[in-house]
């Protein structure tokens, strides 16, 4: 951390030393990796970026998506469906449309909630 | 799919450049990753997929449904997930296609 009153521009741009809750990006994951497993950044950073476009193409398709110890991803449809503009008050048409659906697993549950492990099942989606 | 279809299907991408064991390590490790940045209720956020945010449940007044007993339900932190607007543009592209 610089020491001078002046914060530098990368100083100033890095959040992640601030605040409660810092946030978790790609680039922290691709660390992991290159921490972890020993690959270069370049090989670390690529098989990331395989990994998620391979899980968004999956998804894209309409197909589930179940990591174990993690979640479930789904897609679901939803239908054409009369709403409103909670600014203007003025009522419009929300057209179909698809989302995307996260349901964490048992152990991720757990995991947040602070809960011990012990007796989660690993094998919990559906 | 499953996280080890999962696996199988990178593993084919990436060819002679990596086995499918390394691949394993690599989804583990990016799992556990997100896993431990939620557990510190860490906000993950995946340019392109999503973002997860652990959110606190207040404590509130259930009922045991069996005996109809009240029960104090404490305070709880859970996990959401937010779609990402290039996976969100994605999933939604075969209805685009339809409509236009």
């Amino acid at each position: 951390m610089a020491t001078s009153a002046a914060p530098t521009a990368s100083a100033a741009n890095d959040t992640r030393s601030e605040g409660d809750a810092s946030t978790v990006t790609k680039a922290d994951l691709i660390e992991a990796v290159y921490t972890k497993v020993g690959f270069s950044k370049k090989e670390s950073s690529e098989i990331v970026e395989r990994i998620l476009e391979t899980m968004k193409a999956t998804l894209a398709r309409g197909e589930k998506l179940k990591v174990s110890g993690f979640g479930k991803f789904e897609v679901r449809h939803k239908n054409t469906r009369r709403g409103r503009n909670p600014q203007t008050n003025k009522e419009l048409q929300i057209p179909a449309h698809r989302v995307v659906a996260f349901k964490p697993s048992q152990v991720l549950k757990a995991a947040i909630a602070g809960e011990s492990l012990a007796g989660v099942s690993d094998d919990d989606l559906d | 799919m499953t996280k080890s279809e999962l696996i199988e299907a990178v593993a084919t991408q990436m060819g002679d450049n990596m086995s499918k064991r390394d691949v394993e390590i690599v989804v583990d490790t990016i799992f556990e990753r997100m896993r431990d940045a939620l557990a510190r209720h860490d906000r993950i956020e995946i340019r392109g997929f999503g973002s997860f945010i652990a959110k606190p449940r207040r404590a509130r007044e259930g009922r045991n449904p069996r005996t109809g007993e009240k029960v104090q339900v404490p305070k709880k932190w859970v996990p959401f997930f937010t779609c990402g607007k290039e996976l969100k543009d994605r999933v939604n592209e075969p209805l685009q296609a339809k409509q236009g």
